[in-house]
């Protein structure tokens, strides 16, 4: 920063956008730097294919029989399931909720846990510090391009379930979990406040990541110590003896995202969710700004 | 292999003096002090935000017991919409594996359907452990709505006039029901909008319901005092506190949060005179008394819903099937009762199958044998692995205890349950015969 500061005291008018376009370019290059990992796509990839075969087995079960899903034989599905027979926009949140317990996150963890320690591994870490970024920067643009892809891979579930279910199964006026009918249009701009409310779940784990990526110089160990820790804090989660420390763990409020398929919508968990994954961004952003800003990189 | 170290200027604020390996070190510790304090303040605000909802209670002007009670009973609120906490600890023996109790309760309704029936007897066993949230809404006496909140997915259930609808979407069930069109009126249920001839039983766990029945057990029998303002649900109420005299009940204490303004109960606790926990506690949570949009009570089955007919007025169980909250003050299910106020003992002639329905105290048994007998070997080795045996001059049965309620069943078939203690239990079972 304080290269810069001679400069934007004399002329601070001039000297903004090209900082601005700097910033960015940052942030630009990381999220190319992202997406353009073959690792990436293939996650995308298989993050797609989730809702199709959700899709096509529910398509399977429910021909030849002919009846709803899941109320023949009197055992609940998955969440949402029993519903996507009669509204293929149900494949939409039936998909999200299979894929938010895991899927999603480990995805998340992956890109995250990548995102430092898989610099540092591979030597490019040093040429990052070497331009005149500055380290907070280069970690904020890091997780800024975490955080995009979150809601990248959210969208990619949420759109292909939206294709799959509209091949696949009639559309039309939604029967929320009340039990109130609403228009498709409603329903749709439902299913987009609900893909928003997916990706900003997965921001804790994206915080926790990392950290755990700025405490190591191995991708795969960044990796696998973030899914590790999210399969851990998950069956934590199940545990009734532990209740009283569940309401703190990230995953927690994940499933509060059908709370606005309630109607009137039931705020009160959704923003426990938000609020405890603004938390962990913030104890675990700066636990990883603390450790990236006073570590010697070696590699 | 050089090291790359943080530029001192570019992230930090400190002068450039200060790089030497002490200073490295202070400004290391400071960043990690960063993350800490966020915890730190993080937590204190959680601390301080529940020390805030506890206390505080709110100052409101000196009022009797008497106009207390006077209130709750002229309050004439038709319009509410809020969530209800329902959080019931009766202490119900554990079943063993395998074998549910809301299971057991089903079959003992005689209906013989499995979870994947949106009909209201069912859920409400599910109410009696554990802690759920309800959603509830009111339009006057004929239109009301209770939700269940379950993790992504929701019971509900919907009462527009005579149509009386139950939707589970976890399973995309319905259940229809018509109610007579002139059953509940304000003659019945004056102010609380919650029809007492509704088939469902699930209004009754509302505050409300659960006060006045406890209000109206409470005349001649009871303690009622005034003791002290809470704050339920952002709003002022008045706390009443009833203490049953008799020494039989297992009742403790129940208290009752009235709102200051309209005379709403807004919260009602049950302790057990065992102490511990309470064994009821339902309070709103959010609540408000505007009038709630139409289409909150309007209802049309989803497309692919299976949906079960109910007979009007709803059938055999549902009456009976109403929380256990209350015992002995249920005057609308009661076969047969003896002894008064808070020590009725009720007694019920259940016929072989004794065992299935005596889970939420007794009051689920159905008046239907047909399933019954195939589950009556089930219920012999379950009754084996819950109750006491206990013999006296009423004969030998078995006795089946939880935090709130004792139920005694005989061996000839006889059922005594009531909110008492064993030995009033028995001596009713005695002079009974």
């Amino acid at each position: 920063m304080s290269r810069a500061e001679p400069g934007a005291a004399a002329a601070p008018v001039a000297a903004r956008p090209p900082r601005a376009a700097w910033r960015l370019s940052l942030f630009r290059n990381e999220i190319t730097t992202v997406f353009r990992r073959w690792r990436t796509l293939a996650l995308l990839g298989v993050l797609a294919a989730v809702p199709l075969l959700v899709g096509i087995a529910v398509k399977i079960e429910t021909s030849d029989g002919g009846g709803s899903f899941g109320t023949g034989d009197g055992g609940e599905g998955p969440a949402f399931v029993s519903q996507i027979t009669n509204n293929g926009l149900f494949l939409v949140f039936a998909s999200l909720a299979a894929t938010l317990p895991f899927f999603l996150p480990m995805a998340i963890g992956v890109i995250a846990g990548d995102s430092v320690a898989g610099e540092a591994g591979s030597g490019t870490l040093r040429y990052l510090l070497v331009a005149p970024a500055g380290r907070t920067r280069l970690l904020l643009a890091k997780f800024a391009s975490t955080m995009v892809f979150c809601l990248a891979a959210t969208l990619v579930v949420a759109c292909s379930a939206l294709l799959a279910g509209a091949v696949l199964f009639p559309l039309g006026d939604v029967t929320l979990i009340s039990g109130t009918t609403v228009s498709f249009g409603e329903g749709l701009l439902r299913g987009v406040a609900v893909a928003g409310v997916v990706a900003a779940s997965l921001i804790g784990v994206a915080a926790l990541g990392l950290f755990v990526s700025t405490l190591t110089g191995s991708g795969i160990a960044a990796m696998a110590t973030t899914v590790g820790l999210l399969i851990t804090v998950q069956i934590l989660d199940q545990f009734p003896q532990l209740h009283a420390i569940q309401p703190y763990l990230f995953p927690h409020y994940w499933l509060s995202f059908s709370d606005l398929l309630r109607e009137p919508v039931y705020w009160d968990q959704i923003g426990r969710n938000l609020g405890l994954q603004g938390l962990y961004a913030a104890v675990f952003g700066s636990a990883a700004w603390a450790r990236f800003t006073s570590k010697d990189v070696l590699a | 292999m050089a090291r790359i170290q943080p530029t001192p200027g570019a992230d930090g604020h400190e002068p450039a003096g200060a790089t030497g390996p002490s200073g490295a070190g202070r400004r290391k510790a400071v960043r990690y002090a960063v993350p800490v304090a966020v915890a730190g303040v993080a937590a204190a605000t959680i601390g301080i935000g529940s020390a805030l909802a506890t206390s505080g209670d709110p100052d409101l002007p000196k009022i009797t017991a008497q106009e207390l009670i006077a209130k709750v009973a002229a309050s004439d609120v038709q319009r509410l919409s809020g969530s209800v906490r329902v959080t019931t600890d009766l202490g119900l023996p554990s079943l063993p594996s395998g074998i549910s109790l809301g299971g057991a309760m089903g079959k003992a309704g005689g209906e013989g359907k499995g979870k994947a029936d949106a009909n209201p007897a069912g859920k409400l066993t599910e109410l009696a452990s554990g802690s759920h949230t309800l959603r509830v809404a009111a339009d006057g006496p004929d239109k009301q709505r209770v939700s269940i909140v379950e993790r992504a997915a929701e019971y509900s259930l919907v009462r527009n006039g005579d149509q009386v609808w139950a939707y589970d979407s976890g399973s995309n069930t319905a259940y229809h029901a018509t109610a007579p069109k002139n059953a509940p009126g304000p003659k019945n249920a004056p102010g609380k909008g919650k029809g007492r001839e509704l088939p469902d039983g699930l209004a009754d766990a509302s505050p409300q319901e659960l006060a006045k029945k406890a209000l109206a057990a409470a005349e001649g029998t009871t303690d009622v005092a005034v003791d002290g303002t809470a704050k339920v649900a952002g709003r002022d109420a008045y706390r009443l506190t009833l203490k049953p005299k008799q020494s039989e009940s297992t009742v403790g204490t129940i208290r009752i949060a009235v709102d200051a303004k309209n005379g709403v109960p807004l919260k009602f606790t049950l302790t057990p005179k065992g102490g511990g926990k309470a064994a009821v506690d339902v309070a709103f949570t959010k609540v408000s008394f505007d009038r709630p949009s139409a289409s909150t009570f309007s209802f049309t089955p989803p497309k692919g819903a299976k949906v079960t007919e109910g007979k009007p007025g709803g059938d055999g169980g549902h009456g009976k099937g109403r929380l256990p909250a209350a015992p002995g003050t249920d005057t609308a299910s009661a076969p047969k009762t003896t002894g008064t106020g808070w020590a009725t003992v009720a007694e019920l002639d259940a016929g072989k199958g004794a065992g299935g329905g005596m889970g939420a105290g007794g009051k689920g048994v159905g008046p239907k044998g047909g399933a019954h007998g195939k589950h009556a070997k089930d219920a012999e080795k379950l009754l084996d692995s819950l109750g006491s045996k206990v013999t006296g001059s009423f004969g030998s049965g078995r006795i089946v205890s939880t935090r709130l309620v004792n139920v005694l069943l005989t061996d000839d078939g006889k059922v005594y349950a009531g909110a008492v203690t064993k030995e009033a239990l028995l001596k009713a079972a005695n002079s009974a015969r």
